[in-house]
């Protein structure tokens, strides 16, 4: 470890390595500029590894009447019309071709009978439109990604947390953080910045996420003055693990209700029957989610408080086939052989479909120079994401982004260094080490994960929020008190100590959207407003900086263009959630 | 709740390291990674260990438990019957901290090797009969988590790490070599550069496996009869002279 | 289980084995008892009078070619290189580095490449196992079956499945190909090579219990002719 910065020099710094990142680096090399890639972990371990049920893309392979169209309106409604139409147009349309190149690069799924894609179903989708390998997807896309990335020479830097963008007057010159493995501070140098980094399901207890997903990208963002779009919206997937504790929140893939699981209550009753009689336990993650809290609330729930999701009837050789970590994870982990007993399930937090607000086309946000692509970015999605739109998300914004980034710095010059930001935050950085704090990281950690999960959790309150943003901003001064171990080579303390000020800031946008959105709408459910609003329906939520606050403001909700709005046959606007 | 004890080696040197005990309330189900995050957030802050996924998908957690490597996020605690647990870094790569090892060298390989090539003019879609690619999945099945690496002899005890490529690159390069797509014949580099002949197929690396690759087996093996056919079969090379057919 | 019982146990079978195949075929007996004849042996060679001299020349040649296949056999290397080189002893001992390490890239074990060929020949002779198999049913031109006739023929049946799960047959018969559907009778050749990597999961077992099958073959047939009378029924 030393003291001096090391500084690296790109026209176009990536903040990510998951398949955003990935896909917008492999683009912006194409178009020229130099590229740098960050990430946090190893290279190839990002979020995006961990995904499993399949890519949405309307090939048409196994239903030959899906299509763009259909793709589109089914995102939409999955998202109770606050999407962005462009964002989801784009994405229908473009997700096929992004799908076919993955296999240009050597991405092999499954196949059909005839040698094409292979598809499966998935909750909201109309038809069957799921590329998959089994069930570890992610695992393929990355590799892939990750593949095409080392042959084009693409500079990646592992294990480096970026913490802080740098501007240049009002536009992007940068950022700056630290190296996990050394300790020592660095800071890149770009015309463009593209923010990959991914969710933030771990600011809640319960979380299908892993560690990287606290949200840095987007506080990073808002702090640099980006707008952040309908924080709010947090998806709790339907089926985590609920037993034994190590686990809890695990994911159990939607591709186990792809393949015909059912679910039942203590009653052995199949009770999506009777909450959603037309698609059943395919129905948007929202709904099913809600459907197993209630069951459960109704002391209905299995003996650890779940719901149980059964796959006996699909047979012993299909369950080993289609879904074999599924097979793996519950036998290893749970000790329970789903091919024979009925797994346990529970709503998890596991995605975000708020971030920032970005140009449908470019990825552009509102700060000049700055980009954004994956999770982080929001608009896509609306109040609810559909299974699988969140893969081809990454593909087709990661692209346009990467493209417009390499664009945009052919036309400019390095912005200039701003030391004193630097300084700052690596004063703010030696903070924990240094000073005479006494609180524990891990454990204001997890004080905020329980206050979320509780807080914000699936079923909303005014009381609830209110109370939990107290729990926040509390914390928010604790966490200047923080005091960690140890020095700066490979300290999982410190590390902690700064992502610990990210999750902050998310916690508190989220809290602050929840209680100004008075209806229920998608993933977001008021219980003291358990209908929706339709003239919530026309608008998105925007959380700024204000001097040292947070502000929460409206946008209008994009309005259709009529050729989009007549496939709805004028239920646009008009549907509840 | 019982407790159970952890040995968990810290420092920043193999050699100057040593084993610190700590004492870990255990609950039902749970595993060494919650073991290690519970020392981390109550007894020691600073304890270095990688992980992402916690559910055996990604391949950070890597480390030796009882000397023998696995991921740490897949393996339980009630199957050490209240024992003390020796948890220790990898020890075929240099360390950097705690259960933390530099696993660089591995990526440096993984660049050299030729990536996927398909024909320029291969129309896109592919078509791909599912009889052609199903070997390829369980090469594709691989998370990178280096246990196999860790326990090659002959990376970790010869050190031969410029001689071979280690059985995780023959994983990959089988993929790469048995897609049905791609167009480079690779068995001039297993042959040099990726030292195939320095494997004498003693399987450790197959038994560690957390995706259960057979690699010796299916990846390794299949590779060596190809490497076998060009430079040592007498009567391919005599065909090959003679009818000028194409490598293997 | 203590690390080196394993290691020892194969070290253990080996010797025996070996010493026990080699003393077998140079005792100087013919070891067949009409209509058995051990698997170190075979009916097939020779004529007449002459049966006994050019069996004499042959039956080293016949031993040797299953013995080649068990030396270069990716099975047998595994094992031996653990038990007898100890390298590596076990896996993740980490016992350090012992002198130039070079793998199979050397005389002699650089030959063990030649795999292949002692395969092919091996097929052949069990071929001459099998027709022998045929023939241990044929007494005096009446079908018949012994308890010698049921240990040849599982010893064959062993002996195949060990042939037939080979590594090396399985990149012949198409594992060596990487598209079937681009090739010639690639559905017939996927199929075979599917067979085929089914039964290769199962070498190393087939490689034990063969090994011992063979010896206790030819020992049962000694027995035959030392006089032990064994359960038969004429047809
Ligand atoms: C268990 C699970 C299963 C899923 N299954 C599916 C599925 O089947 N289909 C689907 O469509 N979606 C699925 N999803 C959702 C999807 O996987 C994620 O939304 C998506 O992978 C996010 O990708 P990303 O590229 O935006 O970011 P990530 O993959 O999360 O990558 C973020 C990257 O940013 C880096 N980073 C973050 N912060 C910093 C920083 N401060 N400095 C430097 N680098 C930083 C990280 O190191 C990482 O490389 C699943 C999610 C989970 C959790
Ligand atoms: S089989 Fe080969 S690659 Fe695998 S551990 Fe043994 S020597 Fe290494
Ligand atoms: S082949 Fe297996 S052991 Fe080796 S890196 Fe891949 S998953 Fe890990
Ligand atoms: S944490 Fe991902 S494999 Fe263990
Ligand atoms: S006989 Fe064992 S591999 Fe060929």
């Amino acid at each position: 470890m030393s003291d001096a910065t090391q500084t690296y020099t790109h026209d176009v710094l990536i903040i990510g390595a998951g398949g955003a990142g990935l896909r917008a680096a492999i683009e912006a090399a194409a178009g020229g500029a130099s590229v740098g890639v960050v990430c946090k972990s190893l290279l190839g371990k990002a979020h995006t590894v961990m995904a499993e049920g399949g890519i949405a893309a309307a090939l048409g392979n196994v239903d030959p009447q899906d299509n763009w169209q259909v793709h589109f309106q089914d995102t939409m409604r999955g998202g109770a019309l606050i999407n962005n139409w462009r964002m989801a147009e784009l994405h229908a349309t473009e997700s096929p071709d992004r799908v076919y190149e993955l296999e240009t690069w050597g991405a092999i799924f499954d196949r059909t009978p005839d040698g094409r894609i292979l598809q499966r179903p998935f909750g909201a989708h109309t038809y069957r439109r799921l590329c998959h390998v089994g069930d570890r997807t992610g695992l393929e896309m990355i590799r892939t990604l990750q593949d095409r990335v080392v042959a084009l020479r693409i500079a990646v830097y592992m294990e480096v947390t970026l913490t802080r963008l740098l501007k240049d007057g009002d536009r992007i010159a940068g950022a700056t953080g630290y190296n996990r493995q050394t300790g020592d501070f660095v800071t890149f140098r770009s015309k463009a910045v593209v923010l990959a980094s991914g969710g933030w399901g771990r600011i809640y207890k319960v979380t299908s996420n892993s560690w990287e997903g606290t949200g840095d990208g987007v506080a990073m963002g808002f702090e640099a003055g980006a707008e952040v779009l309908d924080p709010e919206m947090v998806q709790f997937h339907p089926t985590g693990m609920v037993w034994p504790p190590g686990v809890k929140g695990l994911l159990v893939t939607e591709a186990v209700r792809g393949e015909g699981g059912y679910l039942f209550n203590s009653e052995h009753k199949r009770f999506m029957l009777d909450y959603e009689p037309e698609k059943k336990e395919l129905a948007s993650r929202d709904k099913v989610a809600r459907a197993i809290y209630k069951e459960v609330q109704a002391g209905r729930g299995s003996p650890h408080g779940g719901a149980f999701l059964d796959v006996i009837h699909l047979g012993s050789d299909r369950i080993k086939k289609k879904l074999p970590s599924m097979y793996d994870q519950f036998l290893s982990l749970a000790d329970v052989d789903i091919t024979r007993e009925a797994m346990e399930v529970y709503p998890t937090i596991h995605y975000a479909m708020g971030g920032l607000r970005v140009e449908p086309d470019t990825g552009a946000t509102t700060v000049r120079g700055l980009y954004a692509a994956g999770e982080v970015a929001a608009g896509l999605h609306g109040a609810n994401r559909l299974g699988g739109n969140s893969l081809s998300d990454l593909l087709v914004f990661g692209r346009r982004a990467g493209a417009a980034a390499a664009q945009f710095v052919k036309s400019v010059s390095l912005g200039a260094l701003d030391p004193a930001s630097v300084a700052d935050e690596q004063r703010l950085l030696l903070g924990s080490l240094e000073g005479a704090g006494s609180e524990n990281p891990y454990l204001l950690q997890q004080e905020l994960q329980a206050a979320m999960q509780e807080g914000a959790g699936i079923a909303r309150t005014d009381a609830g929020l209110r109370t939990c943003l107290q729990t926040i901003l509390a914390l928010k001064r604790r966490a200047d008190n923080v005091h960690v171990a140890g020095s700066r080579l490979y300290n999982p303390g410190w590390h902690t100590a700064r992502d610990l000020r990210f999750m902050l800031v998310i916690s508190e946008a989220i809290v602050r959207g929840a209680i100004e959105r008075r209806e229920s709408r998608g993933a977001h459910w008021r219980t003291d407003f358990p209908n929706a609003d339709p003239n919530f329906g026309k608008l998105n939520l925007i959380a700024l900086k204000d001097g040292d606050a947070m502000r929460i403001t409206t946008r209008p909700v994009p309005e259709m263009p009529d050729e989009l709005a007549d496939l709805f046959n004028g239920e646009v606007r008009q549907k509840s959630a | 709740m019982s407790d159970t004890t952890l040995l968990v080696f810290r420092g920043d040197s193999i050699k100057t390291g040593t084993e610190q005990p700590f004492q870990v309330p255990v609950q039902e189900g749970m595993v060494v990674l919650d073991a290690i995050h519970w020392i981390q957030a109550h007894a020691a802050t600073d304890l270095a260990c990688r992980w992402n996924c916690k559910a055996a998908k990604c391949g950070s957690c890597s480390a030796e438990i009882n000397g023998r490597p696995r991921l740490m996020c897949k393996t339980r605690l009630d199957e050490f019957a209240g024992e003390p647990i020796h948890v220790w870094p990898m020890r075929a790569f240099p360390l950097i901290k705690d259960l933390v090892t530099d696993v660089a060298w591995n990526y440096l390989v993984n660049a050299e090797i030729t990536p996927f090539t398909p024909k320029t003019d291969e129309p896109v879609p592919y078509r791909m009969a599912a009889d052609d690619v199903e070997r390829v999945f369980e090469f594709r099945r691989c998370i990178e988590c280096f246990l196999c690496q860790d326990v090659c002899h002959v990376l970790r005890d010869h050190d031969q790490k410029a001689a071979y490529y280690g059985p995780r690159y023959m994983v990959r390069i089988a993929g790469l070599e048995m897609h049905p797509k791609d167009t480079v014949n690779r068995t001039a580099l297993l042959h040099r550069e990726a030292g195939i002949g320095m494997c004498n197929i003693t399987k450790c690396c197959q038994d560690v496996c957390p995706e259960h690759i057979r690699i010796t087996d299916n990846a390794i093996i299949p590779l060596k009869e190809r490497v076998a056919g060009r430079y040592y079969d007498p009567i391919a090379w005599v065909g090959r002279k003679l009818f000028g057919s194409k490598a293997d | 289980m203590a690390w080196w019982i394993e290691p020892a146990l194969t070290v253990v079978s080996y010797v025996g084995f070996f010493a026990y195949a080699t003393w077998s075929v140079f005792s100087g007996t013919y070891v067949f008892a009409d209509p058995y004849v051990s698997p170190f042996f075979s009916t097939w060679i020779g004529f007449g009078t002459f049966k006994l001299p050019v069996i004499g020349l042959l039956v080293p040649f016949l031993a040797v070619i299953p013995l080649g296949l068990r030396v270069t056999c990716y099975y047998y290397r595994k094992e031996y290189y653990r038990a007898f080189f100890r390298d590596p002893t076990a896996c993740a001992r980490g016992e350090g580095v012992r002198g130039r390490y070079t793998g199979e890239t050397r005389f002699p074990l650089v030959l063990w490449n030649l795999h292949r060929y002692a395969l092919l020949l091996t097929i052949v002779v069990t071929v001459f196992l099998g027709v022998d198999v045929v023939r241990a049913f044929i007494y005096h031109g009446h079908f018949f079956v012994g308890l010698g006739s049921v240990v040849m023929l599982v010893n064959v049946i062993l002996l195949s499945g060990y042939t037939f799960s080979c590594h090396s047959l399985r990149h012949l018969a198409g594992g060596g190909l990487d598209c079937y559907s681009c090739v010639k009778a690639g559905k017939a050749r996927h199929r075979l090579a599917d067979a085929l990597n089914r039964l290769n999961p199962r070498h190393g077992w087939f490689a034990w219990v063969s090994m011992f099958s063979v010896g206790l073959t030819d020992i049962y047939v000694r027995l035959v002719m030392a006089g032990f009378h064994e359960p038969r029924w004429i047809a």
